[in-house]
């Protein structure tokens, strides 16, 4: 195995760059909910980091891409506890050491167990999210990670493409918000009573940290440090952009204003609809891939109200709506030019029809999988230490109910009065 | 006696403040508020949900003066109060029965 300096340095780095995403998204998140919740998202999203790191090393990892079991459905536990750290990744033809490359997927678990906080978010219990994110990284995401990430994965061995994690950490994410929003059920009061979001500018940080961490998400998929990582970055900068213009001209249209909100939230499904897309696609269809991802992620986010499951922060409107339109976008315009490696062409770009077949396919069995996967996981914890908090506690409010603190201090803000 | 309330616009607080210096008033009692009168609310929107926001930041003012004075006082509140927009406020009086400063037992008309 040869080892590139360039390319382990570039790895490495992503790595650091996707694990600043969890943070950045309990920004994001944090600014949305209300102001008595604002640390439960902190600390569920800090939480994630440290179990599902744990969880990866000791055994999804190995689950994910150890050797292959059989048919490509799931790998043994060959590297479980990161054994064997000589051992080349089965099926990938790496220039990095197989630790740097564990480090960099790791990160991608954590945030994809994180995005489920913003389902959950003003009623999900601490307890029960942990047990959960445990449980949906071994049951659910190591897996589909193992179907597509890894050469040896069924769904991989039929030719589809996701470079970054489109099918991997969007859908999945927002298949799984969907059966979750289902199990813990709507808030109290949702949606008649107000629940705006108590702080944009700390939504608008988050989502700066996450643009910024998405190139190493992205372009450190190319897991080396040329042309390829190059194309990656260019095409995230620019579908992050367009789904900016795509969600603001939309939403203009819609209600009369633009928001800032709507800018942020533009700016994520762009980022998400290239993510499957950014190691197959020229600049241009970059484009017009974060235009559609701003498009349908405006659109997307209304469907909760007409079917009444309480999405509290849009995880199946931003993540799995997005990240299907990219992953069906990557069956209209991937091109060998891009990417010399993959076998099949889209459709726009000469290849037919055969790579948006098996896109689509991959959807199907995704959504199927984590949404099921995730039910169950769901009801068992529900039905066991809990999963959602008791009315009292919601009612008052997360953060003073569970944790015992407050993110601000109202009665000393105000200038002149006394402190009682 | 009589006391004063003004429900106003907070950023009119300064100009009310400076006219009742002007004519002479000792002192008054400020508070943040809010609510809502024939203005209402306004509407906010968060990913195209629309959310009501019922009650308006409103600066609260209580200013207790002798019945004599009661008229001006309001008429110079509503003066320096207002800007012809809906949502300046309203002014209304109330009757005292009695007022003791705190500090050295004057009672009624003294203790203004």
């Amino acid at each position: 195995m040869h080892i590139d300096a360039g390319d382990t340095a570039w790895v490495l780095g992503s790595a650091a760059l996707v694990l600043f995403m969890t943070p950045g998204l309990a920004l994001f998140y944090g600014g949305m909910v209300r102001s008595k919740n604002v640390l439960s998202i902190m600390i569920q999203n800090l939480a994630c980091i440290a179990i599902v790191s744990v969880v990866w090393a000791v055994a999804a990892y190995s689950l994910a891409f150890g050797p292959d079991a059989g048919g490509g459905f799931i790998g043994t536990f060959h590297l479980a506890g990161l054994a064997h750290p000589e051992m080349a990744v089965p099926g990938l033809d790496l220039h990095v050491p197989p630790l740097a490359f564990a480090a960099f997927q790791m990160m991608f678990a954590v945030i994809t167990a994180a995005l489920l906080t913003g389902t959950g978010a003003d009623r999900m219990h601490f307890n029960g999210f942990l047990a959960l994110a445990a449980l949906w990284t071994l049951v659910v995401y190591a897996p589909i990670a193992h179907w597509i990430f890894s050469p040896n994965g069924w769904l991989a061995q039929r030719g589809v493409l996701d470079f970054a994690g489109g099918n991997v950490v969007e859908v999945d994410s927002g298949a799984s918000a969907l059966a979750l929003a289902l199990v813990l059920g709507v808030r109290r009061g949702w949606p008649r009573e107000t629940m705006a979001p108590h702080s944009l500018p700390l939504t608008v940080l988050g989502a700066g940290i996450l643009w910024f961490g998405w190139f190493g998400f992205n372009a450190g998929s190319a897991l080396g440090s040329g042309s390829l990582a190059a194309q990656a970055l260019i095409g995230t900068q620019l579908a992050a952009c367009a789904g900016v213009v795509g969600w603001l001209i939309v939403e203009r249209w819609q209600t009369g204003h633009a928001t800032t909100l709507g800018a942020a939230s533009g700016a994520v499904c762009g980022l998400v609809a290239i993510t499957p897309a950014c190691g197959f696609v020229n600049s241009m269809a970059a484009i017009v891939i974060g235009l559609v991802g701003g498009v349908v992620g405006v659109l997307a986010v209304r469907v909760k109200f007409r079917f009444g499951y309480d999405d509290s922060l849009d995880v199946v409107g931003v993540h799995g709506a997005c990240g299907l339109a990219g992953t069906l976008l990557v069956g209209a315009f991937a091109t060998k030019a891009v990417n010399a490696h993959i076998a099949h062409e889209g459709f726009v770009t000469g290849g037919g029809g055969y790579l948006l077949g098996v896109q689509a396919l991959a959807l199907l069995v995704t959504i199927a999988w984590a949404f099921s996967g995730t039910w169950l996981l769901s009801q068992l914890v529900q039905r066991t230490i809990g999963l959602r908090v008791s009315n009292e506690v919601e009612v008052q409010g997360l953060d003073t109910a569970i944790h015992a603190e407050s993110a601000y201090d109202f009665a000393s803000m105000r200038a002149g009065q006394a402190g009682f | 006696m009589k006391l004063v309330t003004a429900v106003i616009k907070p950023f009119k607080l300064d100009d009310v403040k400076d006219a009742l210096e002007t004519f002479g008033v000792q002192g008054l009692t400020v508070g943040e508020v809010s609510g809502y009168g024939r203005q209402r609310g306004h509407t906010e929107v968060y990913r195209g949900a629309e959310y009501t926001v019922d009650f308006v930041p409103k600066v609260r003012l209580d200013v207790v003066v002798a019945d004599d004075d009661a008229k001006d006082v309001v008429d110079v509140i509503v003066k320096a109060a207002s800007t012809g927009q809906i949502g300046d406020g309203k002014v209304w009086t109330t009757p005292v029965d009695e007022l003791v400063r705190v500090r050295t037992g004057e009672r009624g008309s003294e203790a203004l």
